[in-house]
């Protein structure tokens, strides 16, 4: 099952993988000694003339064993679990680049601050009045990108499969998530969350750039600065 | 044998009520037994259109966009306008007609093909009438009402009446359900989950009456199942037979008993959220609406409040019924029974401080999905040790593989396969990729589909006693064999199309490329799941054909302990001839102080002779 993941080209992802495949051998095992014991049961103590079932009503040594040994691996995997959790969601890095998505029903809406690296300022892209800039995103590889999710109408969910990062979108919020990409490419950009009929193709491209092509589309979209990011 | 004792008790009792005629007998019913026979017919009922709805979802996603088999149009008759088959004239007839007069199909599947709105309405009902409608009448309003009332010695419940008027509105509420998709605009399309703000304008899904009746429906389903759940906790406590302690009572009797209190608790948080939005879309007020002040996460803290105790309202009678037909059929007393109670009781609990599991990546503060992690990963404890104790009660057993055995083990091993696949989910950064994958629709079909093994052991062990008859084991056998094959092959594959990104309540999966290498695993679990609708055929045949035509039960076909066995089969109205006084637990089989392999609860044993019996 775990060469149906997909490609991973994201810092963190490494972290949710490797969490994955914990998981994934753990129960693994449990799963093949549960089963491997059920059949042993069922072959062995199928009814048979002449013999009668044990009369036992348990074992309290085996209920503590089967109930503290599954507690310690659980706690202990939501332990090792936590330092991904904060890495990805709770301590937002301050971005190299920073982008702003507006999602609506059925497109993502992006924005990028321009050099001055604000929003609302005349150097935005699109700048005030310019038509809208639909489920695109362009970012460079290697750097950390910080990412403004705001709603307009409904939640919609921001996904991108490839770089393990998903963040719901809310109507009267605005939602940081972060992400620093590692390999130049174009990448799908779903939106996850049943948004009403046009969700399923509500579909964007994160485009990751090499620094060089990346600093040709800026000088593209910014002639006049030299110092864009 | 049963039949040597107590087959010639008092009949006074059921002589009183000999003279109902049919319609207080078998319609407005007072008589637990009917109502929950009723429930049952309900349930079944649901569950086929439940399942066709299943059925029409998965040829959507292997063959997206396609028509129909049968009613569907021809490629000709699209690609060129000809009409080819009768079918295509009908079409052409139909499509011609003006918008006005046009019929359901034209307008939600023209040409025999699923549109979006359709697929999003399909997706929304198949898990509305599967949860509410197929588990929760059959398991807790089936099962509860005929179970409770015969396995603690009881004559009825303690509110007749008003376990006949929670039928009836739950009827209502099935009515109100079903009608729904024929209002215009089509049902609720936001999902079984409904989520708000999509569910709170009517402009957001293109759909107005549809989502009203659902919520109106779910009130009043509420109202049903607040009415039953009164009862069963009222006729538990206080009309056990002489001698039947809390700690004698069968695991099946403390599922619904736990089962019924979650009810009462959980189901008023639904009807409150639903009034809310019902409030949002109807009157002009803001809960959920951002505009306004609302605040849309909060919908989801309410529904998830409800949602995660429901999943144990759901999953509890069943890991009841699994406990009765593992034990009665290893000839073998539970493993572990306190431990089996504790477990309940235990997630019963914890099913209150889970409930954000569900909303990890919701845009609520990281630090409480940290929280939730936690007690979600303390709550798969009691699970597991009920996996193990059905695994001790297997051991040493001398296993008898009847139908009812085999969809027991069938649940065991399914819920073993949903309860490992949570752990991924428990995970927060794990959560954070596979949240609204197939990976959770895998997950919860292990599960919440799962029961459907352990409906299929309660309705093939408790037939004789339901409707005196026994069902073919033949028939039984090859059914369970066959349905466990195909639920897995439908199921197992979806955690593949989970881990490849695939995402939830998409219309058509070929619109994102990343996801084309895995259209054939979307083909291979459509064709199972086809074959899965198939297989049930043979139950239905076997369930209607036995019910006419079944070798006669006598009182205790399997040589069962507990004291539903000592009626006759089926039960009169007042049930026992002669209230039972019960002097131990319910799973001693293989005793040592009896020849037979079994003892019931209510025999008396003269302890100095029954020793040295044998």
């Amino acid at each position: 099952m775990l060469n149906w993941l997909p490609e991973d080209v994201s810092t963190y992802g490494k972290e949710v993988d490797s969490l994955f495949y914990l998981i994934y051998y753990i129960t693994g095992v449990v799963f093949l000694l549960v089963t491997v014991a059920m059949i042993v049961f069922l072959i062995k103590y199928r009814y048979q003339e002449g013999r009668r079932a044990i009369y036992t009503h348990g074992s309290t040594t085996l209920e503590i064993i089967w109930t503290v040994v599954p507690a310690i691996i659980l706690i202990l995997l939501a332990f090792k679990s936590q330092a991904a959790w904060s890495h990805i969601k709770m301590n937002t890095p301050p971005g190299d680049v920073q982008i702003r998505v507006l999602a609506k029903q059925f497109n993502w809406d992006i924005t990028y601050p321009g050099p001055d690296g604000k929003f609302g300022t005349e150097d935005d892209l699109p700048r005030p009045g310019d038509p809208v800039i639909l489920d695109e995103i362009h970012v460079p590889v290697n750097k950390v990108v910080r990412v403004e999710l705001v709603g307009k109408d409904v939640i919609h969910s921001f996904f991108l499969p490839h770089l393990r990062l998903k963040q719901d979108v809310l109507p009267g919020r605005t939602i940081l998530a972060w992400f620093q990409a590692t390999k130049p490419g174009r990448y799908p950009l779903p939106c996850a969350e049943l948004c009403g009929i046009g969700h399923s193709g509500m579909l964007g491209s994160l485009i990751v750039h090499m620094p060089e092509e990346y600093a040709a589309w800026v000088k593209e979209k910014w002639p006049t600065n030299e110092k864009a990011q | 044998m049963s039949e040597s004792r107590a087959a010639k008790g008092t009949h006074e009792v059921h002589e009183a009520h000999a003279h109902l005629g049919f319609v207080r007998t078998y319609i407005f019913s007072t008589d637990h037994k009917m109502i929950g026979r009723q429930f049952l017919f309900m349930g079944l009922f649901m569950l086929i259109i439940g399942g066709l709805m299943a059925m029409l979802i998965r040829w959507e996603l292997a063959f997206p966009e396609k028509p129909l088999p049968v009613i569907g149009a021809s490629k000709e008759f699209i690609d060129t306008g000809e009409p080819k088959t009768s079918m295509d004239q009908t079409w052409a007839e139909w499509l011609s007609k003006p918008e006005s007069e046009q019929n359901w199909l034209t307008k939600n599947m023209p040409m025999g093909a699923i549109t979006a709105p359709l697929y999003n309405s399909l997706f929304t009902m198949h898990a509305t009438l599967m949860i509410f409608f197929v588990v929760m009448p059959i398991m807790v309003g089936g099962f509860g009402n005929f179970l409770i009332p015969l396995t603690i010695g009881a004559r009825d419940m303690a509110f007749p009446t008003l376990n006949m008027l929670s039928f009836w509105v739950g009827l209502l509420s099935g009515i109100i359900m079903l009608a729904s998709l024929f209002v215009p605009g089509g049902s609720a399309a936001a999902g079984w989950t409904s989520y708000a703000p999509l569910t709170a304008k009517v402009e957001y899904t293109g759909v107005n009456w549809g989502q009203n009746l659902w919520c109106i429906s779910l009130i009043v389903m509420g109202i049903s199942s607040l009415m039953g759940s009164i009862n069963y906790i009222t006729t538990i406590i206080n009309m056990r037979a002489p001698g039947m302690t809390f700690f004698r009572m069968p695991l099946i009797t403390w599922s619904l008993f736990i089962t019924a209190i979650l009810l009462l608790l959980a189901l008023p948080v639904l009807t409150s959220a639903l009034a809310m939005l019902l409030f949002d879309r109807m009157l002009g007020t803001h809960f959920f609406l951002p505009e306004g002040g609302g605040e849309p996460i909060l919908w989801q803290h309410l529904f998830w409040f409800f949602g995660h105790p429901e999943v144990y309202i759901l999953v509890l009678p069943a890991m009841g019924v699994t406990s009765e037909v593992l034990s009665v059929f290893s000839r073998k007393p539970i493993f572990g029974y306190r431990g089996m109670v504790f477990a309940m009781t235990a997630i019963a609990f914890l099913s209150w401080v889970v409930w954000g599991h569900h909303m990890f990546v919701s845009g609520m503060n990281p630090l409480i999905g940290t929280t939730f992690m936690m007690t979600t990963m303390v709550i798969a404890v009691p699970s597991a040790i009920k996996t193990f104790n059905w695994l001790g009660t297997l051991w040493g057993g001398s296993i008898r593989f009847t139908t009812p055995m085999l969809f027991g083990l069938a649940f065991v091993s399914n819920f073993v396969i949903g309860g490992l696949s949570g752990i991924f989910m428990a995970s927060t950064p794990v959560d954070i990729f596979i949240h609204d994958t197939y990976y959770i629709v895998a997950h919860f079909h292990y599960v919440v589909a799962g029961i459907i093994f352990a409906i299929f052991a309660a309705i093939t062990y408790w037939f004789p006693k339901m409707f005196g008859r026994m069902m073919n084991e033949t028939l039984g056998k090859i059914h369970a064999i066959l349905t466990f094959i195909f639920f897995n092959a439908t199921f197992f594959p979806m955690h593949i199309l989970g881990v490849g990104g695939h995402m939830r309540r998409i219309f058509n999966p070929l619109q994102y490329e990343f996801l084309h290498p895995l259209q054939p695993v979307n083909v291979f679990i459509s064709i199972s799941a086809f074959c899965l609708g198939v297989a049930q055929l043979i139950f239905l045949f076997n369930f209607v054909w036995s019910l006419f035509a079944g070798k006669r039960a006598d009182r205790n076909p399997w040589h069962a302990n507990t004291l539903e066995w000592i009626t006759p089969s089926p039960p009169p109205h007042g049930n026992f001839d002669k209230i039972p006084t019960v002097y131990r637990g319910p799973y001693e089989y293989s005793s040592p102080e009896v020849a037979e392999d079994w003892l019931p609860q209510d025999r008396r044993l003269e302890t100095t002779t029954a020793k040295g019996a044998h």
